[in-house]
């Protein structure tokens, strides 16, 4: 009984889930939802939009398999709130293709045989597409070093490199394929 | 997670009425360390108030030939600013040799401030920590203390500070400005984070009701003799076991004056500005190096798992102060220790 009651008082001083509203410019289109404030972008992203694309791996910014760009650059969707992003824009690895042909980057994931599992697949390439647009990396040890935010556990780091070195030297799609 | 209210600052008077109105509120303004913590039920604010779009995100010169830093600047635009490359790197490779793009894309330079130890016992709410819950005994006195603290640490806390930026905005001798109700402060660097005493559930100087809005550089930068050296366990993405930063001002093979700080064996960044000025008109030697690396480490105390750091932290030194001498700071792409 005194536990009914603790639990019963405990509930009280937990706040009411508020949901507020929230629009995010997503993949070209403007998307309003209601979440709760504690409804992270990833989230939001998988269980309001239907977008499961960007995968949730550690939940705690440590595998990076949740990456999104917000307003272009790469981030960890698992470690923001989607009520922090109000007004953003957010690209996720469903709006790379443009008129069913693949993003150069996605093509040369395929070219390289830059995954087995896949899992953290779109997180690296919108990683990846982030590196690129940072324009930071000159050598394959620079695309390595910034890339180690996003882990692959079937390991294939050495085609994932080798995709992005692709892209980053603007040599054309599927132009490696066999 | 756990529930929690959510409110949007509009100015950094209305973030600091917010804050001090409610016991139970947290800031939020990157997220990568507080949300991490909510979900681990390691913090439980009532709200978060969200600083995001405070107008505090410029890099500005100040007249002296400084640097003031806004505290929303996103560390890796901190990192890439072009005053920053050119007068302050051991402060950009600093940046760079922490967390992964994603994250310094995120993180604020004043959150960076603020995040707290990566202490597993901190981390794990099953068992005793004095900086999560005070009295209740330091798990990792006598646990897996491998990552922990060999200076500054007292009987109720071994626990370290995580940042790379930080040790070198410690040897750079920056200065914290926070508004409160009183108004603006400065905060010394060096008096900013706080050693655990018998208060480990205090990180730092800062008081509750106050906001960091400015991060301020003073004009010597160390551009020409540098480094940041990292030792971790892994090549890249893990917190360093022991680094050092370091800068010097030569003349020829003579330091005129040099500055080191360490990251990874304290509380907080750890500086010891009697041994450093021991550096000034003594031959960038071995020997020279060797001594201040001693010196500093005189009252250095293991715990078990991490009795290696010492040794470690003394070899560190030596080679960034080498570094630095040389003008062949670290790479953080190329990470061979040369």
């Amino acid at each position: 009984m005194a536990r009914r009651s603790a639990t019963a008082r405990k509930q009280e001083t937990v706040p009411k889930p508020t949901k507020m509203a929230v629009t995010l410019r997503v993949n070209g289109e403007e998307r309003t939802l209601r979440v709760a404030p504690w409804t992270t972008l990833l989230d939001a992203l998988r269980l309001h939009l239907d977008l499961t694309g960007t995968k949730k791996g550690c939940d705690h910014g440590q595998c990076g398999a949740c990456t999104v760009l917000v307003d272009g650059r790469r981030i960890n969707s698992c470690l923001t709130l989607a009520v922090m992003k109000d007004g953003a824009e957010v690209t996720t690895i469903e709006g790379l293709a443009k008129d069913g042909a693949l993003h150069p980057l996605q093509q040369a994931f395929i070219d390289h045989d830059a995954f087995q599992c896949g899992y953290c697949t779109p997180g690296q390439i919108c990683s990846g597409l982030g590196l690129i647009a940072e324009g930071k990396a000159r050598t394959a040890e620079d695309v390595r070093e910034l890339m180690s935010g996003n882990l692959c556990r079937c390991g294939a780091y050495p085609n994932i490199v080798a995709a992005i070195e692709q892209v980053m030297s603007g040599k054309g799609l599927g132009e490696k394929k066999r | 997670m756990n529930n929690f209210g959510y409110a949007r600052a509009r100015d950094v008077g209305d973030a600091v009425r917010r804050i001090a109105a409610d016991p139970g509120a947290r800031f939020v303004a990157g997220g990568t360390n507080i949300i991490d913590l909510i979900k681990e039920h390691v913090a439980l604010p009532s709200q978060l108030i969200d600083i995001t779009r405070l107008p505090l995100n410029k890099i500005e010169e100040t007249k002296d030939g400084g640097l003031r830093i806004g505290a929303m600047v996103p560390n890796s635009d901190l990192a890439y600013h072009p005053l920053v490359e050119q007068r302050y790197p051991v402060l950009g490779s600093a940046i760079l040799a922490g967390a992964s793009q994603q994250l310094r894309n995120m993180a604020s330079t004043g959150g960076n401030l603020l995040q707290r130890t990566r202490c597993l016992y901190f981390y794990d709410t099953a068992t005793p920590c004095n900086k999560r819950q005070p009295g209740s005994g330091c798990s990792a006195r006598d646990g897996i203390n491998r990552m922990h603290a060999i200076l500054g640490a007292s009987e109720h806390c071994i626990a370290t500070h995580p940042s790379d930026m930080c040790v070198a905005l410690a040897m750079l001798e920056a200065r914290v400005l926070a508004t409160g109700p009183g108004g603006e402060r400065v905060i010394p660097f060096s008096e900013f984070h706080r050693l655990p005493g018998e208060t480990p559930h205090i990180d730092s100087n800062l008081r509750r009701d106050e906001i960091i809005t400015t991060i301020e550089l003073p004009p010597q930068g160390f551009a020409a003799n540098y480094t940041y050296l990292k030792i971790r366990d892994r090549l890249s993405y893990a917190f360093a076991v022991v680094s050092v930063a370091a800068g010097l001002e030569m003349a020829g093979d003579v330091i005129r004056m040099g500055r080191f700080a360490l990251g990874g064996v304290a509380h907080k960044p750890w500086r010891d500005p009697e041994v450093e000025a021991e550096l000034a008109g003594a031959p960038a030697t071995t020997e020279t190096f060797l001594r201040v690396a001693d010196a500093v480490l005189r009252y250095a105390r293991g715990h078990g798992h991490n009795d290696f750091k010492i040794a470690l932290a003394r070899r560190t030194i030596v080679r960034a102060l080498t570094q630095a001498a040389r003008g062949t700071p670290q790479s953080q792409s190329d990470k061979r220790i040369r």
